[in-house]
């Protein structure tokens, strides 16, 4: 084991990023020609990165597996970018938004990451703006702000519920500009399937073409991976069908340390899941909650009646109820972290009280806000001696214009009327904290290889805030990452075009193209997605939202058998020389039945309660915290960075230990 | 429920296609459609049959990626929905459904119900931005105030998700909804003034070089966008590219 190096620059906190930008070497503009840079992904953090990158001058070679840079999944996230502007005079400062993401992050992230990532975020808002982004404004024509949760001010800006969507079209049409100029060569339909190293330096990529099955050799100056997180370890996550931890995990294969891979967002507001055939699940926004009142029934014989369909929900009085988080968080209620509604709604569901067929699945109801609402609306509207029935109707308008949307979208998928009977939610995979270990300068642990946005561990810890994910990926590739990789390649102004002619490729090309014959020519007996729903199912059930020694030292054998059987069984069909989407599929589930165990591992080490890294082992035993999660600063104020040795069970520890100076930490508390 | 599908095949962009049947069981109304077509792949793989390929990705309704042709209508039946957010309920027991590819001389089929949409990048290429480098000294966000009206509009326009259902819908094969949605959200906004006019006549221009046909103003686009563009936006694209050419 080694002491990992952030290589953060010295000085006080508030000043590390000014004084690094003018310390930095440059490469000058007729050189930048000269420099080419390869991006994988498309996403926030890679569109941003390649446009800004070509901007500056450098050829820039951009990749997706989708059928167009617009596609990436950033496109889905719905509620907002956070930025420290203080338009609302809510006492909003740089350092407030470094400390509440700190503290979200339960003291597990680098200070002087988050606190360039706090410093950059308004930068993003001007930006973005300065693109046409249609963020929603106030009637004065100023811009408008909503607030998140673990939060105490008003910094979060949207675009409707689409904040995501709008913000990536916003780095596509920054890319697009670029494309047309020629400054960018984009590569839609193709996937990284190695990165390829040149003496130490990561100086190229293998690739297939999605629609005709070429593998393919491209080379640069530097590397740099945006392919966002691995929640699909889980198979059903919030995630997009395609989205994988292939990039990733090859380069982490090549010699990059991956980080933290137990941390891992749960969120509480999805929709539960119907049946087996069950292919990915939906969420909806979190602020449903500011609202919403989380419950199950008190008594076992109710909730066998729920699901047998003999008792409705609406038919149970006030004291049959259990609002769960209301009595276990009075402070908060259905208002805590994302991490703590979670587990509370798991341990409901796991003692037998989930009100679905499956078992898995809590109500969230708006009967009292409809109420709460009516009466206000009666006295605003001076109805006098109003109805039940007109209150309800009075208040569900109002609910309506705040949730509309995500009432329809519920409706839509469950087909049920949530004005009429309460919510069901239940708690899925959405985000990974952790990922590739990068030093300060968003380089990983091989030379000229950068990993960017969701893809690396860097700024969230243990746990991200709402509205932080957008706020980290445009930060890396419009801001961080321009500057940080010119220091780099300011060594590579002579050093000519990186031919592709070359051993290093040869042989890399050599790997991909057999694992991928082996596929097509295996001839097994199960689907691709046969191992990946097993492996979902060993991830949710002992890797999931509260972890044990037992249950992860057999998470990790029941991997490696699942891995075995995997590359012995699996049937491929279809040829390699065509567009083939089981053959994708195989190649990411074989990367995802190799992270899954080290992300057992990763947990198994870390025996403490930290953010959506829960041990049962590591709890408060007494006093008003009893039962809650506890976190050990003492032994593990430390960044897990995996070294790959051959087998994921083999990987070697390395640690970066974490040092707060301009923080106290502090044990978070919700009661 | 037990259902017929008669489905598009075809190999590749140069091989000829054919509809073929196939029969699927015990379809729950709670399966999205994709859903129900991940249950005929399994089939199919299991009896050692090429899978049928389709294009989807977020099965959320925003990432623009899926595209089907069911029962001739682009989505299906349903509105303001994508195929993926299409639920088995809106079928019955003993129905047969046709799915086709999205058809457009401007999307060829690359496999099975698979089509290249790379016009639209190539449109969105010619001028779908706004000509600003990233610098971080651009003027503050809230300089420029924007009526909340004109905000609101713009982005109504801009939540286009470029799935392309408005050309497979349109009897001419026209992209001018996905186009207008585009200019509309630049013409709308004081940021993109400066460079509106070569915006919408470059753009046009790359539309019609992709093979796109002109609008008839039958109004079908809208009908079926699954994210309710309007048709208004056809209009100010009209407009704005009048202003630009006298």
């Amino acid at each position: 084991m080694s002491i990992l190096d952030s290589k953060t620059p010295k000085g006080p906190l508030a000043g590390k990023w000014t004084k690094y930008k003018n310390e930095i070497n440059l490469v000058n503009p007729s050189n930048k020609r000269n420099i080419d840079v390869i991006v994988v992904g498309t996403g926030l953090a890679g569109g941003s990165a390649a446009a800004t990158l070509a901007e500056l001058g450098y050829n820039v070679k951009a990749y997706c597996y989708q059928d167009s840079p617009r596609r990436a999944h950033s496109i889905a996230a719905q509620g907002g970018i956070n930025a420290a502007k203080n338009y609302q005079g809510d006492g909003d400062s740089t350092y407030r938004l470094f400390y509440d993401t700190v503290k979200g992050g339960d003291y597990r992230s680098r200070e002087a990451n988050v606190y360039r990532l706090a410093e950059v975020s308004t930068n993003i808002i001007d930006q973005c703006v300065a693109q046409g982004v249609p963020f929603a404004r106030d009637y004065g024509g100023l811009l408008d702000n909503r607030s998140f949760g673990g939060v105490l001010v008003s910094r979060t800006f949207y675009a409707k519920g689409q904040t995501g969507q709008q913000l990536l079209l916003g780095a596509y049409s920054a890319m697009n500009r670029q494309i047309a100029r020629g400054k960018i060569e984009m590569f839609s339909r193709h996937e990284m399937l190695d990165v390829v190293k040149v003496n130490g330096k990561a100086r190229g990529i293998i690739t297939r073409n999605l629609v005709t099955g070429e593998i393919e050799r491209h080379s640069a100056h530097a590397v740099v991976i945006a392919t966002g997180g691995y929640g699909n370890v889980y198979y059903l996550s919030t995630n997009a069908m395609g989205s994988n931890a292939t990039a990733a995990w090859k380069i982490h294969k090549k010699g990059a340390f991956f980080a933290n891979p137990c941390y891992t967002q749960i969120h509480p507001t999805c929709i539960p899941r119907s049946g087996d055939y069950q292919s990915k699940l939906t969420l909806m926004s979190e602020s449903l909650r500011n609202d919403g009142r989380i419950w199950v029934p008190k008594n076992i014989e109710d909730v066998k009646g729920i699901q047998e369909g003999t008792l409705k929900p609406t038919e149970l009085s006030e004291e049959n109820r259990d609002y769960f988080l209301e009595r276990r968080y009075p402070a908060f209620g259905n208002l805590v972290p994302r991490d703590v509604a979670s587990r509370a709604a798991k341990e409901r569901c796991d003692a037998g009280y989930g009100v679905n067929a499956t078992g898995e699945a809590v109500y969230l109801d708006f009967k009292s806000a409809m109420e709460r609402y009516g009466k206000e609306q009666a006295k605003i509207h001076h109805i006098e001696n109003a109805s039940e029935e007109k209150i309800i109707e009075l208040g569900a308008a109002i609910v309506k214009e705040k949730y509309g949307n995500l009432f329809q979208m519920y409706e839509k998928i469950v087909d049920q009327d949530p004005y009429k009977t309460p919510m069901m939610i239940y708690p899925a995979t959405h985000y990974t904290m952790g990922g590739v270990w990068v030093d300060y300068n968003l380089m990983t642990t091989v030379e000229g290889l950068y990993c960017i946005g969701e893809a690396n561990f860097s700024d969230h810890g243990a746990n991200r805030l709402g509205a932080s994910a957008l706020m980290q990926g445009l930060a890396d590739g419009y801001f961080v990452l321009p500057y940080t990789i010119g220091d780099y390649l300011s060594n590579d102004i002579q050093t000519g075009k990186i031919s592709t002619d070359t051993p290093e490729f040869e042989i890399s090309e050599k790997e991909v193209k057999e694992k991928i014959n082996f596929f097509v020519n295996n001839e097994g007996t199960h689907s691709v997605d046969y191992y990946h729903k097993k492996l979902g199912l060993i991830m949710w059930n002992k890797v999931g939202m509260a972890r044990n020694k037992e249950g992860l030292i057999e998470a990790m054998a029941e991997i490696k058998a699942l891995r075995e059987d995997f590359w012995q069984n699996v049937k491929v069909t279809g040829g390699n020389d065509q567009m083939n989407p089981e053959l994708e599929k195989a190649g990411r589930v074989a990367d995802f039945l190799e992270l899954g165990e080290l992300f057992a591992k990763d947990a198994l080490d870390r025996e403490e309660s930290c953010g959506g890294h829960f041990r049962e082992e590591s709890v408060e035993v007494d006093g008003e915290q009893k039962g809650e999660a506890k976190r050990k600063d003492e032994e593990y104020a430390y960044v897990s960075a995996w070294e790959y040795k051959g087998e994921p069970g083999d990987a070697i520890l390395h640690k970066e230990e974490l040092e707060f100076n301009d923080i106290e930490l502090k044990q978070r508390s919700y009661k | 429920m037990n259902l017929t599908l008669k489905i598009w095949r075809q190999k590749d962009a140069k091989s000829k296609g054919k509809m073929v049947s196939y029969e699927v069981t015990e379809i729950s109304d709670d399966m999205s459609f994709l859903e129900m077509m991940d249950v005929l792949n399994e089939q199919l793989i299991n009896k050692n049959g090429d899978p049928v390929a389709f294009d989807h990705d977020c099965r959320e309704g925003i990432c623009g990626m899926c595209s089907m042709f069911i029962n001739g209508e682009a989505h299906g039946p349903g509105r303001g929905v994508t195929t993926c957010q299409l639920h088995m309920r809106m079928f019955k027991d003993g129905d047969t459904i046709t799915i086709e590819p999205f058809r457009a001389k401007a999307f060829p089929i690359i496999k099975d119900l698979v089509v290249n949409r790379m016009a639209f990048d190539r449109i969105q290429q010619s001028g779908g931005y706004i000509s600003v480098n990233t610098s971080g000294n651009t003027q503050d966000a809230n300089a420029i105030p924007i009526s909340k009206q004109a905000a609101d509009t713009a982005m109504d326009a801009a939540t286009c998700i470029g799935c392309g259902a408005c050309v497979a819908t349109c009897k001419n094969s026209s992209a001018m909804l996905f186009v207008g949605a585009k200019v509309s959200q630049y013409a709308l906004l004081p940021q993109g003034q400066v460079e509106a006019g070569e915006r919408v006549l470059n753009m046009v221009e790359q539309m019609d070089k992709e093979g796109f046909g002109n609008c008839t103003n039958t109004g079908a686009c809208e009908i079926e966008c699954p994210k309710g563009i309007s048709l208004e936006n056809i209009a100010r694209l009209n407009r704005e590219y009048l202003k630009a050419s006298v």
